[in-house]
């Protein structure tokens, strides 16, 4: 026998249920970002120089690789690392040096990072160092932006269009 | 370690019983919800099913195009497809309210144990694939939200050096974003579910009569209650993903995302290997302590006729119905899996030749436990009622996983435990109250709709119904016999219906029995039991 009580009691019970699952569904909201802030995210994939040159082989060292192997150079298959700055109105904001990846070290670097950055005006300097030299970049690029509020500003690279890309 | 495991089970279990004694009040033993967590995620899993197909007839898999067949979906059609994507939001949340909490009651429960292990086991992946699927879900409407977990998810992928390249990068700029691995989020939010649906039927499959339907009264309350939530508080997106933008705020869904903002605040990698142990720790709780095991069944050909009474009443799978080995002109024989066994004895309450009427030297049932054996049973029967004196003298028989029977002194009561109260065959109450040796019997174990062992309680009512061999006799009058389902924490209850089963009994004509025995024939019995 259902009582009209426990019916209530049901309905109570689902009520509470049901107004647990649509309040948590959407809510409470969360503050990922700074809603006020504006975003600079630098990502890209590179593949810098090789550790060595190539060396010629000779006829006999040909003449000794197995014939489907057979090349004229050879080449150490290592790469250098590369070397990343980023500069927000003359203040540093990442220097970071990237490994190669694989396992013989001979894949792309790969950059992933964001930065949260007050929204206005800014000067921005991007430089990268993909070669043996100790001193200096091999690019590098600067632009005068401006940021809104939520704004993402993205930094890619493609050697290939000469440099940084700025988005 | 140890102590503290059981005293946390049983606390658990203890703050679950009051609990549940609430919604006992309110739906009723059977129509409780938390006596059908495990139907109830079934049942909320076919409705995040059926409301999906409906949703997926209406979505476009194409990213640019997803976000505006969703506001399709939410807006122009809100009174069917609107009304199934609330469906399938709330049911899957749900679904997450109903397991979590189907977990943590089958761990204070303690059934997670022992020959029990296989359902624990199985269902640590079910919480993987339930959490996949809906993060999936999440990002396939290519709204605010979508772009949040799309951009939080691989970067925490990112963080497992498993990919060579970044995932993440796909959702740098709206120029990088892809077609291609969005339809790779279509396809995997509808495999995972597929697979999820496999493992929840692993997930059952040592139960005999899984509960994978709730009964329908609680099914239209539940779908009352969706439906009402879905018209009075729709699923609805939260602005088209740009990835131009940052989503600096974001209404996240807590049942499925609660971890999200933690990666905020600790690296991926950690986060990862958190949950890498904490499945770790999952699959070896059956064995933090392990169920120390007691002696299995074992089946006595000489008294099997091979009638598979035991088999249909185990509830765990654990008998089966083999050729005979043994030459009697019988087809088939009992057989025990010593794996899965759980020693509850409901099969010896089963065997047609468990019966006391049987005298001492012969009681030996087909099927038995050797520790607790049904002649042994007889015996302690027998001296029990021997001691009793006075008006309404009652056996109680209580089941060891419910409520503890010490409180029950009075010189007319005798109290008896038993593995489950299903192990107990029905001839005994037969043979106790036809033959005068109390005038009462009262059972008692678990909460009603929750029987340790499954499913011994609804064995018993069928059995003492007449619906289920072994059947109990009609001649036995059920005013002679009361049940009690108190569980752990229902000390009083069972008090108070001794009480009222005593006052009833006292209130009783005397017994018109068929064979009244003498009072030397009666001595007689009893001396030639010890
Ligand atoms: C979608 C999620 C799940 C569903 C639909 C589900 C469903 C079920 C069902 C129908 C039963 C049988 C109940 C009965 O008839 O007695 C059951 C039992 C059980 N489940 Fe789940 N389950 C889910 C998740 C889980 C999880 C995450 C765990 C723990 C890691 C778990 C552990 C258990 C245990 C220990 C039992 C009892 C086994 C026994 O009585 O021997 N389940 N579940
Ligand atoms: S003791 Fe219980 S689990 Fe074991 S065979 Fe008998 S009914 Fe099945
Ligand atoms: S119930 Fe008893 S007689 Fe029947 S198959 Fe099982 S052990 Fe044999």
């Amino acid at each position: 026998m259902i009582k009209p009580l426990n019916l209530i009691g049901q309905a109570i019970a689902y009520a509470a249920f049901g107004a647990m699952l649509g309040y948590f569904s959407a809510a409470p909201a969360y503050v990922y970002r700074d809603p006020n802030m504006a975003q600079i995210k630098i990502s890209f994939s590179h593949a810098a120089q090789r550790v060595g040159e190539c060396r010629r082989l000779s006829a006999e060292e040909i003449a000794k690789l197995a014939p489907n192997m057979r090349r004229p150079l050879d080449c150490p298959r290592g790469r250098l690392p590369i070397l990343i700055e980023l500069e927000l109105d003359n203040q540093p904001l990442y220097r970071g040096e990237l490994p190669p990846t694989g396992l013989a070290r001979d894949g792309s670097a790969t950059i992933y990072q964001r930065f949260p950055v007050t929204t206005g005006k800014h000067h921005l300097v991007a430089r990268l160092r993909d070669s043996k030299r100790t001193t200096g970049f091999d690019y590098e690029s600067a632009a005068d932006v401006e940021l809104a509020p939520q704004q993402n500003f993205v930094i890619e690279f493609r050697a290939e269009t000469g440099g940084f890309i700025f988005k | 370690m140890t102590d503290y495991v059981i005293s946390l089970r049983r606390s658990g279990r203890y703050a679950f019983e009051w609990l549940e004694r609430g919604f006992d009040a309110m739906f009723g033993p059977s129509w409780n919800p938390f006596h059908q967590l495990g139907a109830l995620g079934w049942f909320f899993y076919w409705i995040v099913v059926v409301s999906g197909l409906y949703l997926f007839i209406f979505f476009d898999t194409g990213i640019t195009a997803a976000y505006g067949s969703v506001e399709y979906i939410t807006n122009v059609q809100w009174y069917a497809a609107g009304v199934m994507r609330s469906f399938h939001r709330y049911a899957s949340d749900a679904l997450v309210v109903v397991m979590m909490t189907h977990l943590l009651r089958e761990f204070v429960m303690d059934r997670y144990r022992g020959p029990r292990f296989f359902a624990w086991i199985t269902g640590t992946p079910i919480l993987w694939f339930v959490y996949a699927s809906g993060i999936t879900g999440y990002w396939l409407v290519w709204d605010k939200l979508a772009q949040y977990v799309a951009i939080a998810t691989t970067e925490w992928l990112d963080s497992l050096p498993i990919f060579g390249q970044s995932i993440a990068r796909n959702f740098l700029h709206e120029t990088t974003l892809s077609n291609r691995f969005f339809t790779l989020m279509v396809f995997i939010h509808i495999a995972v579910p597929l697979i999820l649906l496999f493992i929840m039927w692993i997930h059952i499959q040592r139960h005999t009569h899984p509960r994978v339907n709730p009964p329908i009264g609680l099914a239209v309350g539940v779908l009352a209650m969706l439906l009402v939530l879905s018209l009075v508080h729709p699923a609805i997106s939260q602005g088209p993903a740009n990835l131009n933008t940052v989503t600096a705020i974001v209404n996240l869904d807590w049942f499925y995302l609660p971890v999200y903002p933690l990666l905020d605040h600790i690296p991926g990698a950690l986060l990862w290997a958190a949950f890498g142990a904490a499945t770790l720790l999952l699959l070896l709780t059956p064995w933090l302590p392990p169920k120390r095991r007691r002696p299995i069944a074992t089946v006595d050909l000489e008294n099997c006729n091979g009638c598979g009474r035991c088999v249909a009443d185990c509830p765990f799978s654990a008998v089966v119905l083999g050729p005979r080995t043994d030459g009697k002109p019988f087809t088939h024989e009992a057989v025990v899996n010593t794996k899965l066994c759980t020693s509850c004895g409901i099969c010896a309450g089963a065997c047609p030749t468990a019966t006391p009427f049987r005298r001492a030297s012969e009681l030996a049932p087909g099927i038995d436990l050797p520790h607790v054996p049904v002649r042994e049973l007889r015996e302690r029967t027998l001296a029990a009622c021997r001691a009793l004196s006075g008006e309404a003298r009652v056996i109680v028989y209580g089941c060891e996983a419910g409520v503890s029977l010490s409180c029950l002194s009075a010189p007319g009561v005798a109290a008896l435990p038993l593995p489950c109260s299903a192990a107990l065959p029905p001839a005994f109450l037969d043979f106790i109250i036809t033959r005068n040796y109390a005038d009462g019997v009262l059972l008692t174990g678990c909460c009603e709709g929750d029987c340790f062992y499954r499913l011994g309680i609804r064995w018993t009512r069928e059995r003492f119904a007449g619906e289920r061999d072994p059947r109990l006799r009609a001649r036995v009058p059920r005013e002679r016999i009361a049940t009690c389902w108190a569980g752990i924490t229902g000390s009083a209850s069972l008090e108070q219906s001794l009480h009222a089963f005593r006052a009833k009994l006292k209130a009783l004509a005397p017994l018109e029995r068929r064979t009244p025995l003498s009072s030397q024939r009666l001595t007689e019995q009893a001396s030639s039991n010890d």
